[in-house]
This record gives structure tokens, sequence and C-alpha cells, in this order.
């Protein structure tokens, strides 16, 4: 008799989906940040997934990657038609999901191929063989289409290329299913459009991507399907065909917003500030940062200064404000038409000067106090009573603040580490509309920030301008300097290179300036 | 109410954890001593004994915050008593001079290791490391001549040896002690339900009524047994009430003034503080100072409490602060650490040794099992840190 085994053919039933999450629920002390979310990614595709700040996709991802362990959330994930109980991010980089966190997760002072192969070395008998860990590290990059120094560090390169060595870890690990939480958020349009045609080209090679991110254009250019977070909710996943950006913009903020660039017309004042002559120089890495910048604003105006990533408009900014980083400054700085000198960022404050850094959590804001201390703590005088801080004033200005600017969190007293990242934006805006000043410098507002939370921020610009505080608005996001800004600096290589009205600029001409340079 | 009880303890299991681990040190002793460990002479004792070490854990608290160390406290104290031992003893100086002079002294050499650290950016660790040296050689110069200075002057000596005078003449019990006693808990009692109140208004969340009430109870009845132990002995020590007021001075700043706020602001993320506008050299300025001011007070306790100066005082307080504070739960990483809780944190080691000397466990093994507590204490605290997050 024939073995009936012998016959048993073993079917491996490949389902269309390579990922099903289904019902999770994940709760921190109060917040319900994921409430029963079903999420399902078709094989090869590109799936995006979007939705306001503060509505559950870094947590949902995080849930995926095993960050947030098996156990500390309701719910199934099925991965490759198995269950999966992830309990550390390495459980779920074995069987080949790869996450790109939000934050670059890179070792500046390492090489780049230290870096590619970072955790999952290559080995012979114990020892990393570091000639063929080089050649591998060469392969990958040259895959994604790039060929690096890779005995070079990674803080000498930019954020650009910096993202695509993170891609490369990632493709080093074998990946599957290669997440990646607002990967775009810190590059410029030329970047991103390699990155984004990266993304396809994986895709072509089998591999299937979650893209979470607020530009919605990008979304609309790059996924198949897309899928919608509200509140921690699932609200929709729908076939990109065919879809227009109002439509998800309706899905993700529950209601219609027609101008995202909201209009505004009121009398322009006299000159404000001015910044002649102005150089500065990196004593650390003996360059100039700034090589040449003049330009003024006047009281009640918006002035943008757009430029690519690199041009040097942090550093210009942070010389002016009272020169944190020690650079060797020269040139003259006019407030309120009297020359000045602030020797440090006390003294830029105390002259009525605010600047709301680009890096959140690098040098914004102080991610171990909760919201009210760090919107208090650059003015903290103000709210003296005595040599006492007044704790009931605190509770009840950060309270204001968090319904004005409408931050999303369970109380005042919660931890800003805990808080979304565009939340975390707003916290940074409201410590420093608290110093109530003349001029508010705002580096790269918007980052990361979704199109409601966007559009708030420029209302409240518009407000602010219109009770005569001046803006100077430093973005990368072309559309936003077009469509908010007075007048239009442009900077390249450390110089300020142009002024453009707000009639005569377009996308080409800032674009044709900044890389002509 | 046991519920909440439960998510409460999970919630605070850090703050909490220490004071079970002092109760449970405690009980411990106190059975293997047949109860003479919470003898009302010994608790007594524990607090003079402790008293230089705690207001050393005081000052390193904050040091660590600001994300430095401070390794010169130790001889810094050691030479800092000899001086006034030599003030006193060797030019007839009075006492209250000799403690201005060691006070101003004490800020003026913390002063200086702040400025090579903050405006020259020397590292904390090397530039207290020569500061340790530089005291340590100090320390043996000004007793050179002498060898140990035995210091004869009453009033100094009473400082680490003397008790608070009763006003009232009762032979069993020392009734003022007992007042002070009843006048912190009915302070305690006020403010805990004055904030209470507060945050209701804010809509906060509070503790449900029973869960409040036990809280108070709780921690009345131990500050009250405390002061009754106290008071059925020599009452209040000067030294006990030294470093009640340093931790009260300290926990007021720490918590309720801008400065305080600076000093954590700088220590959670410096460079987000200089561009709030705080200057990162004047903070550190001031808290180096202050471990100067410190320093030479414990230098002053401990003087006074042997009754003299030797060559060889100070040895390892620096180390024992330091140890106190991790134990108290402050973060290397900067930001994190409550005086208070150092303190309890040096009540937790001093209960040790105290322990353990009381037991007849040898100095060797003594040293060996403070090593394994203070793992153990942040063992327990990196653990319960990266739950609650
Ligand atoms: N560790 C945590 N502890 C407490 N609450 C948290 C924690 N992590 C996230 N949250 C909360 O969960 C909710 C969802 O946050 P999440 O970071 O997933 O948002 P997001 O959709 O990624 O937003 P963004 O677009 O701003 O990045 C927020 O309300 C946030 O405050
Ligand atoms: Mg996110």
């Amino acid at each position: 008799m024939v073995n009936a085994t012998l016959f048993q053919v073993r079917v491996i039933f490949l389902s269309e989906y390579i990922l099903e999450m289904k019902n999770i629920t994940k709760e921190f002390p109060g917040v319900k940040a994921l409430d029963n979310v079903n999420f399902k990614v078709k094989r090869g595709e590109i799936h995006c997934l979007i939705g306001e700040n503060g509505s559950g996709k870094s947590t949902l991802m995080k849930v995926l990657s095993g960050f947030h362990k098996h156990g500390t959330y309701d719910g199934q994930i099925i991965f490759e038609g198995k269950e999966q109980k992830f309990n550390t991010i390495y459980d779920s980089e074995k069987v080949g999901i790869v996450t790109i966190y939000q934050e670059l997760a890179l070792i500046p002072e390492l090489t780049v191929y230290e870096n590619i192969f970072l955790g999952h070395e290559i080995k012979n008998k114990g020892i990393i063989d570091w000639n063929k860990t080089i050649t591998e590290a060469e392969k990958v990059l040259k895959k994604l289409g790039y060929t690096l120094d890779t005995s070079k560090k990674v803080k000498d390169f930019g954020v650009g290329v910096q993202q695509i060595i993170e891609i490369a870890k990632a493709l080093s690990k074998n990946v599957k299913l290669l997440i990646l939480d607002e990967p775009t958020s810190a590059l410029n349009e030329t970047d991103s459009e390699k990155l984004l045609q990266i993304i396809k080209d994986l895709k072509n090679h089998g591999i299937t991507s979650i893209l979470i991110s607020h530009k919605l254009n990008e979304v609309l250019e790059v996924a198949d399907t897309i899928t919608v977070l509200r509140d921690g909710l699932t609200i929709t996943t729908i076939e990109n065909n065919n879809i227009s950006e109002n439509v998800i913009i309706k899905h993700m903020v529950g209601r219609e917003i027609n101008d995202i660039y909201p209009k505004r017309d009121h009398e322009i004042g006299d000159k404000l500030f001015e910044v002649k002559n102005w150089k500065a120089f990196d004593k650390k890495n003996e360059r100039y940062v700034v090589k040449s910048a003049n330009f003024y604003v006047r009281r009640g105006e918006i002035v943008g200064i757009a430029g690519l990533i690199g041009a040097g408009r942090t550093e210009l900014a942070h010389s002016i404000f009272g020169n944190p980083d020690d650079y060797k400054v020269s040139g003259e700085l006019y407030f309120e038409g009297k020359k000045v000198q602030f020797k440090s960022p006390s003294d830029a404050i105390k002259s009525g000067i605010a600047y709301v850094s680009e890096d959140r959590k690098g040098n914004g804001l102080i991610l171990d106090f909760d919201i009210k201390t760090n919107i208090t703590i650059a003015n903290l005088k103000k709210i003296l009573k005595g040599i006492f801080v007044n704790e009931n004033e605190e509770v009840i200005i950060a309270e204001d603040y968090r319904k004005s600017l409408k931050i999303k969190s369970h109380s005042i007293e919660q931890k800003v580490l805990n808080l979304s990242g565009g939340n975390q934006q707003k916290v940074s805006l409201a410590k420093w509309l608290f110093v109530t000043p003349k001029l508010l410098i705002l580096d790269e507002p918007t980052r990361g920030i979704d199109v409601g939370a966007k559009h708030e921020i420029y209302s409240i610009m518009n407000e602010l301008v219109a009770e005569g505080m001046s803006i100077i608005m430093i973005s990368s996001e072309l559309p936003e300097v077009l469509g908010m800004s007075d007048r239009i600096y442009v900077m390249a290589g450390g110089k300020i290179i142009g002024e453009l009205s707000n009639k005569e600029a377009t996308q080409e001409k800032i674009m044709a300036m900044a890389v002509e340079y | 109410m046991f519920g909440e009880l439960k998510t409460l303890l999970k919630k605070h299991i850090r703050e909490y954890g220490m004071y079970i681990a002092l109760v449970i040190i405690m009980l411990i002793f106190s059975f293997l001593t047949d109860g003479l460990f919470l003898s009302a002479r010994n608790i007594s004792n524990l607090f003079n004994q402790m008293g230089y070490i705690a207001v050393l854990a005081v000052g390193m608290t904050l040091v660590i915050v600001i994300r430095h160390i401070d390794l010169s406290v130790g001889f810094g104290s050691g030479f800092l008593g000899a001086i006034a031992a030599i003030l006193m003893m060797q030019h007839n100086m009075p006492v209250l001079p000799t403690i201005l002079i060691v006070f101003a002294l004490g800020i003026i050499f913390g002063l200086i290791n702040g400025f090579f650290i903050s405006f020259i950016g020397l590292p904390s660790f090397v530039m207290t490391l020569a500061g340790m040296l530089i005291f340590r050689g100090g320390l043996l110069v000004a007793t050179q001549k002498t060898g140990t200075i035995i210091i004869s002057n009453d009033t100094f000596n009473e400082i680490g040896n003397g008790y608070i005078p009763d006003f009232f003449h009762n032979e069993n019990i020392h009734v003022t002690t007992l007042l002070i006693g009843i006048i912190i808990i009915l302070f305690y009692i006020y403010f805990e339900i004055k904030r209470r109140n507060n945050k209701i208004k804010y809509n906060f969340e509070v503790l449900s009524i029973p869960i409040f009430i036990l809280k108070i109870l709780l921690i009345s009845s131990i500050v009250g047994y405390l002061f009754w132990i106290l008071a059925s002995y020599n009452g209040l020590s000067w030294t006990f009430v030294i470093v009640l007021i340093v931790t009260f001075i300290y926990h007021i700043m720490t918590t309720k003034t801008a400065l305080g706020r600076h000093i954590y602001a700088v220590g959670g993320n410096p460079e987000a503080a200089k561009l709030s506008g705080i200057s990162l050299n004047k903070i550190t300025l001031f808290v180096f100072g202050s471990m100067g001011l410190l320093t030479a007070l414990s230098g002053i306790l401990y003087a006074s409490r042997f009754q003299s100066a030797t060559p060889t005082a100070g040895t390892l307080f620096e180390l024992d602060a330091i140890a106190a504070a991790y134990v108290g739960g402050v973060s290397a990483a900067g930001g994190v650490g409550k005086v208070t809780n150092s303190i309890v944190g040096a009540l937790v080691m001093a209960s040790l040794i105290n322990g353990m000397n009381l037991i007849g466990v040898g100095i060797s093994f003594q040293y060996i099992i403070r090593g394994a507590v203070l793992i153990a204490a942040v063992v327990f605290d990196i653990k319960t840190r990266s739950k609650a997050s």
C-alpha cells in the first residue's frame, strides 16, 4: 500500500495580505491611543498611513515592530499567514519587518558601513570581517543607486543621504516589509523625490512598504492604498485611484478645509528689525556658516526665508538669536531703530525676540518636563511671586494655550516626551508665544504637522501679525513659503542671494535661485 | 479602594520602593538586634551619624542633576573641618566667625570648581578629581605639625553632639521636640489638603478621599512616632535640626523657585535650556558653589561630632554622598532626582551601616554589602523607570 502521506501535497496558501493587524487596542495612562484598529496591507504594495497628529500612526507601527511588546496591547498581528508575538524589535526584524523611525537612528560618529551593519555584523568565527562588510555595504547602496565613500562618518552627510543610509541598513537585513515613519519630513523636495523613487523601485523588487506622511501630495503620488486614522480609530481604507487631496483631508480631520493658507489683509508698518553684513564663523568646524546676510522685517510682516536644507538658515537664526553656539559673528543688528548686540539668547528674549527651533526634541523642548513647565520655562519671571513660581497662574496659562492651540493631551501635566510630534510642536510654539515677542522666528514651523494643525498654525500666525507682531519663517516647504509670506528671501551656501515679493515669487523662481547658486 | 491602592503602588513604585526598602531594613535589624536598632538612643544616634553625609547628598543631587559629579567633597569636607579646628584652637577665633570663614572658603572652592567646569570646559570628573587630590594634600599639610587637632570648644562641639534645649523641663519627655513634631505634622496636613483642593479646582487627577486620608495618616504617624522616640530620649539633636533645615530650603528651592526650574531644565536638556535664555555657566557656578557651602557644613558637622580634625577626615564621603543620591533615584542622564529622596537614600545607607555595626558585621563585609545594596537600588530604579514610561 502506498503511504498516504506521500500524496499529501503541502499547499502553502499565500494570502493576498502580507500583514493583518486585527482589533488592535493600545492604552497609555489616560489615553486610548488605538481603539480596535484594523489594518491590512497587501503583498507588494505601498500602503500609506495618514492621520492627524496624535491619531495613533506611530503607535500602531510601534505595536507592529515589537517596540510595544506583545501583551501590552490587545489584538492580533498576522504576518505572512502566521500570528506573531514580538517581544522586541529584534524579533520583528528576524521575520523581515524593518522600521525606520521618525527620528533617525544612525550613530553620527560611526562610518557608513559600520552603521549599515550595526547590530547584525558580518562575522567570521566571531571576528568582524570588515572587507566583506565594506563590499556588502557598497553593494546595498548601489542597489539604491548611490555610490558613497562608506568609510566616511555618517555625520559628514546631509539628512537626505542619511535617510538613504537608513534604507540601506534596512535592506541589508533582508527586509520584506519596510515601515517608514515620516521619512521625508526633514528632506527637501529633490531628496524627497529621490527617496520616493527608491520606495517605488523596492516595490518592483517585491518589497512591501508602509509609509507614514503628512505630505499629501507625495501620498497621492506613491500610494496604492491609503488608510486614514483619526483619534485612534480606523476611519477608512481606500484604493488610490483618482482621489483628490480634499477627500483625504476630509477623512483626516472630519471636516473640509477650503483654503489651507488663510488670507489676511492688514497694514504693514515700519522696519522693526534689520540685519546688515552679517557673518558667522563656526570655530569648531572652522568654516563660515553664514557668509553674508542682509535683510529686514517690518512690523506686522511675515518674511519667508527659503532655501535648501544645509543653506545655513538655522545657523543664521541661531547666530542672530544671542548666538548660543558661540560662533564668531560680525555685522550689525538693528531693533526698533537702535543698534543692538545680543550676547546670549536671554538678551534677545529681553529685547522681544523669540525663536522656535526646528529640532523640537534636540533643542526645543525638555522632554522630561510636562507641558506646563515647558510652556513657562523661557519666561518664568512673568509668573513669579517673589522668588516663587506661582503654580496656580502657571496652570491657568498652560490651560489657555492648550485650548487655543488645541494641544492634544490628557492633561497639562503630561510629559511632552509622550506627546505626538505635532503636539510637541504646538507646545514649542506656546512656549515662545508666552514670552510675548515682537519678532517671532519660526524655524520649519510645520515640519511633521498634519494639515488641520498646519491650517491652525497659519491662522495663528495671521492673528499674531494682525496684532503687530513680525514673523520670520524659515521653511523648506515652498508652498508654505509662497502661501504665507509677504516677502521672501532665498538663502543658499550661507548667503542670502535674493529677495522676491509675494507677487513675483513662484516655486520655479525660488528653486532656480537656490539650486543655481 | 484596593484597586486604587494597587494602581497607585504600581505607578509610584519607584518612589515608594525606597521607603519600603527602608522599612524592611529597619525591621530586619530591629529583629536581629532584639529591638535595639529601633531604640530611642540608637535612632537618635543614627541621625547624628548620617548628618554630614546627608548634607553632602543634598548638594550632590543637584550636581548630578546637571550631569556633573563632584569627587572633591570628601577631602574638601575634611580639609575645611581642619581649617575650622586650626582657626579656633591655634588662632583663638570664636565659633561664629570661624564658621562664617569656613562657609566662605567652601563657597569659594566650589565656585573655582564651577568656573573651570563651566567657563573653561573641564570635565567635572577631572576637575574635581584634581580638587580631591589638592584637598587631601591640604589636609595633610594642615595636620602635619600637630597630627590630630583636638577641638576643646564646647559651643562648637555642641553642633555635632548637643540637643536643642527643652523649655518645659519635663522629667520623662522632651516637650519642645514633641511640639515641633506636632507643628510639622499640622503643617504637612494643611499643605496636603491645600494641594489637593487646588488640583480639584483644575480638574487634575487626585487620590480618592479614603486613600488620601490613609496616606496622611500613614505619614503623620511615622513622623509622629519618630518625634515621640526622639522626645523620649534627649530630644532633637542640633545635627538633626540642621539637616531638616537644609533639606527644607533645598526642597523649596528646587520645587518652587525659578532657579530650581532652571537647574532641572539645564539637566534635562542643556541645548533647549540655553535657547530658552538660561545661562548654563551661571547654573553650573551656582550648583558647584552650593556644593562647596554644603561641603563646609559637612566638615563642620564632622569635626564637631568627633571634636577633632584628623588627617583622614572625609575619606570616601564623596562616594557615600553619591551612593545616597543614586539610592534616592537621581539619574546620571540628567534632569531627574529629588533632594528629599536623596536624604532618604542617605538614611537607607546609614541604617545599613548602623545596623551592621550593631550585629557585629566585620568592616570588610560591610563594604561588600553596601556595594551590593547600591547596585540593587539602581537596578530597581532603572527597571521601574522603563516600566513607568
Ligand atoms: N509612551 C506614551 N505614553 C503616553 N502616551 C503616549 C505614548 N506614546 C504615544 N502616546 C499618545 O498616544 C497618542 C498617539 O500618538 P502617536 O505618536 O501614535 O501619534 P501619531 O499619529 O504618530 O502623530 P504624529 O503625526 O504627530 O507623529 C497621542 O495622544 C500620544 O500622546
Ligand atoms: Mg508619529
